[in-house]
Parts: structure tokens; sequence; C-alpha cells
């Protein structure tokens, strides 16, 4: 199994260890609930390095425009935007963050585990292109620091105003002498930032943070779920999928159909205007019973299930059981609507709520 | 955490400590550890009856459900009810005020000593 450069860090912390798409990631230093509560009341700082930083150098605005479902030709030098790969049937191969690091310059973040499909798919899609496409994920350290502190903690370590930097947005900076890029993203529902280090300072990096506040907490990838879930932020294998379009689990916005010819360009706009065959939805549960990923969803009192959870658990920041489920879209769903969730034999009630079930007081 | 020396075990993680006819069960700690932080412990009704190795309730943490098997045929006289307010009492003090059920039995199966068990989990 891959490990990252801050692998030692984890064990002197006394970290538990699970797979996560071939990596050796931490799931928890203590308590996970601690770790998630930290996050929302103050901040919590995690290791992210298993996902991928892919270089796209020259031509780079057009042909990503091409490549992917958005129009990355339009951001902004020091901009993001949350985008997809999909393939020719629309299906999704990944979701990604795309950084604009210069004209002729994009930063393209993937998750873990399909990091290489996406690197293939864009070295492909690029070649009529004149672009470099560069793996640079073994490189790379990426260290997300997120919470309602997370500004103000990172700020006493870096040269430059993190004010400047919105959300979606990166920059270079010298954290304590050692070269990083900061970017204003994460995956808690929380403000916050992800920091790109070279593996051979990201040890440092880590403990510089962690001692300038001894409140911060380190935090593995189980309270992360928990955090993404609550945030409504779907996650690729669970929300995501090759049998998923951007317009099932209501990221239709991200698709642009305003660019010309691209790769899932046509499959695409045929799903525009047509009601997806099935639909995410946020639902709600009683009790502390959770339903969870693929337990069977049915409407109130009916006997044919009409999906599955995507991704469920007892929130610990609500304290009710919440999940997202692929439901069928023909049902007309709404706010309100009541369900069941049969969770290992019994039914329990679940209602369709908005998404995203938590969201960070401004 | 050492496993403690009086108590029986079973391969399915759970700890059993004998006095008279009644057993008191509860997770190891390597199973807590395993489960991570629990949300949600449902525990067999008291005059239930309990099969050797069949489930009898279940431990939810944020990220899974473990299953509760039964130690030994029996019935349950006792279920820790200060759980449904405080779950994660079995994270805490498993072997202790974590404990699940007690089982009055009227024959005990074989169970693992603390050593079978260390050498179960590789400790």
């Amino acid at each position: 199994m891959l490990e990252t450069a801050l692998a030692d860090e984890h064990k002197k912390l006394g970290a538990s260890f699970t797979d996560f798409g071939g990596w050796n990631m931490p799931v928890r230093y203590g308590s996970d609930l601690d770790e998630h509560h930290a996050v929302r009341n103050y901040a919590g700082l995690f290791d992210i390095s298993h996902m991928g930083e892919i270089r796209i150098k020259g031509d780079a605005a057009n042909s990503l425009d091409f490549a992917l479902i958005s129009k990355l030709s339009e951001l902004k030098i020091g901009k993001a935007k949350y985008t997809m790969i999909c393939n020719e049937q629309g299906g999704i191969i990944d979701d990604l963050i795309g950084y604009r690091m210069a004209e002729d310059e994009y930063l393209i973040v993937a998750n873990a585990g399909n990091r290489e499909v996406v690197f293939r798919e864009l070295s492909a899609r690029t070649k009529g292109f004149d672009v470099t496409v560069t793996d640079e994920s073994q490189d790379w350290s990426l260290i997300a620091i997120q919470g309602p502190m997370a500004a103000e903690i990172l700020q006493q370590q870096v040269d430059i105003d993190l004010a400047q930097i919105k959300y979606y947005a990166i920059d270079a900076a010298s954290l304590s002498g050692i070269s990083v890029l900061l970017a204003r993203t994460g995956y808690t529902g929380e403000d916050g930032f992800e920091v790109f280090v070279s593996n051979d300072q990201a040890a440092k990096v880590w403990n510089l943070l962690l001692e300038s506040d001894t409140q911060l907490v380190p935090c593995g990838l189980a309270c992360r779920d928990t955090l993404r879930l609550e945030a409504g932020m779907p996650l690729y294998g669970h929300e995501l999928s090759l049998e998923t379009t951007p317009c099932d689990v209501n990221l239709g916005r991200v698709v642009r159909h305003d660019k010309g010819e691209s790769f899932s360009g046509s499959a695409l706009g045929l799903l525009k205007d047509s009601t997806p065959k099935k639909l995410l939805f946020g639902i709600r549960g009683e009790g502390r019973r959770a339903a969870r990923a693929d337990y069977e969803i049915f409407v109130a009192g009916a006997e044919t299930t009409i999906g599955t959870v995507t991704s469920g658990a007892l929130s610990p920041t609500l304290g009710y059981p919440i999940a997202m489920a692929m439901l069928d879209g023909s049902l007309g769903l709404e706010i309100g609507s009541k369900l069941e969730a049969d969770v290992r034999g019994t039914k329990v009630p679940y209602e369709v709520v908005e998404l995203p079930f938590y969201k960070r007081g401004k | 955490m050492a496993n403690p020396e009086n108590l029986k075990y079973t391969k399915e993680h759970e700890w059993v400590l004998i006095d008279g006819d009644v057993a008191t069960v509860g997770i190891t700690q390597y199973a807590a550890d395993a489960l991570g932080e629990i949300v949600y412990v449902d525990l067999p009704k008291v005059g239930s009856s309990t099969s050797y190795m069949k489930i009898c309730g279940e431990i939810e943490s944020t990220k899974s459900v473990g299953e509760l098997y039964a130690p030994m045929d029996g019935e349950v006289v006792e279920a820790n009810d200060s759980l449904s307010s405080n779950p994660e009492g079995v994270n805490s003090d498993p072997f202790g005020a974590g404990w699940l059920v007690k089982i009055k039995f009227s024959s005990l199966p074989e169970l693992l000593s603390a050593s079978e068990y260390n050498a179960l989990i590789g400790e």
C-alpha cells in the first residue's frame, strides 16, 4: 500500500489507518466525533496527500474545455473551479478541482483512486492540442486546514494576507520559509485552506501548524466523511460513478454547453432537458439508527424499492441520521416527501430534505 | 489496553465474565477501537433467549455497524440501558461500564482464554 510523506507523523500521533484508494491513510487519531466537532467549532488538520495532482501546460485552456465538462478557459489566473471528467456517455469518471496557475497552465486535482485514469484520459483527450500533461502526484503533499479558525491559524505562519485569497482561489506563499501553494478550498463545509507542499517539507509544515496552536486537531478520514456528508458534498464511488451523470446528482449546472465540441458534450447535451432516470436526494431520519450506503429506500407504506442510499450516517452536528440517496427521478419527490429506509430488516421513517444538511454561519 | 486475564473471550471479540450461572458480556477494547466512536447500541430485550454465535444485537459507530454475537445459549436477564443515552461508554470503558448484556445460562460452550484471544488479535 502507498504511504504519504506524513506517515511517520501519523504513527507518532497514534493514528489508526485504513486503505483508501490504495493508500494507507489515517482514519482517526482518537475520537472521530471529537475530530468532527473540532472542524465545525475550531479547526482541524488533514493529510490529503493521496489526492492526485496533474499539471497541463501550453494550450491548456482550450484542451481542458474539450476534455472536461466545464469551461475552464473562463477562469481567471489564481482562481479555481469544481468540475468533472465524463466519458462519451456522460458517465462521471471523476470529480476534479481545476486551478488556473498561469495563462497557459492549470493544475487539476483528482481523487486518489482515479488519478491514473484521469491522467490517462487527459493525456489522450489533449493529444490534438499543443500541451504537456504531467502527473505530479508523487511530488506533492497536500495538507488541509479546515474550520472557522483555520484562516487565523494559518495566517500566523504565512507571508501573504489570506483575506486576499477568496473562496476557490489559489496563491503561492512562504510558510515559515517553505514554498507552498495555498488554495481556499475544502471538503468539510467549513472555511479553510488546502496547502500544497513538496514531500520533503511536508512534515515540517504539518508540525509547524500543529505546534502553532494546541487546539488545532489532527483529523482522519472518518470525520472527513461525516463532514462532507453534512455539507452535501458527493464522494466518488458513492454518489458519483461511471453509471451516474452530472444531471443525476444535481450538478447539471457544472456542465457547459456553450463551448463548441467537447468529449462528453453531445451526450450531456442530450441529457440537459430530459428528466434524469435517477436523482440524488438528501433525506433525514429520526432517532439514532442510520441508513447506510446500499440500504434500500421506499415510499412510505409502499413495497417496491425506489433506490438506495449512497452515503449515510448519524450526523454528529445535527444529532439525527442523514443520508444521500439515489432515487427514481420520475416520482416527483419533493422536500417533505415521506420515505422509509430498510435498516437491516426494519423499515424506519425518512423524509426528503434540502441539501446541504449543514450550512456554516456567515 | 491489555485484555483482562479473568475474562473469557470469543473470536467475534466479545468478552465474558462468569459469575455463577450469569455471564456479563461486552465487546473488547480491540473491537471498540476497530469500530470507532460508538453512537448507537441495539441490545436484546430482557427475557429474550440467545443462541450460541447467533446475532443478538448491533453496535453502530459513525463509520460502520458491528454485530453482537451471543457467546452462549441462555436468557437475557439484564441489558445495559445506560448505553442508550451514553453509547460512547463502550469506547471509554469497554471492560467495565460499557458492558452490554447479562445472560443466564445452563451450560457454557468453549470460550477463549485471554492469551488465546491475544494470539487471535496478534498481540
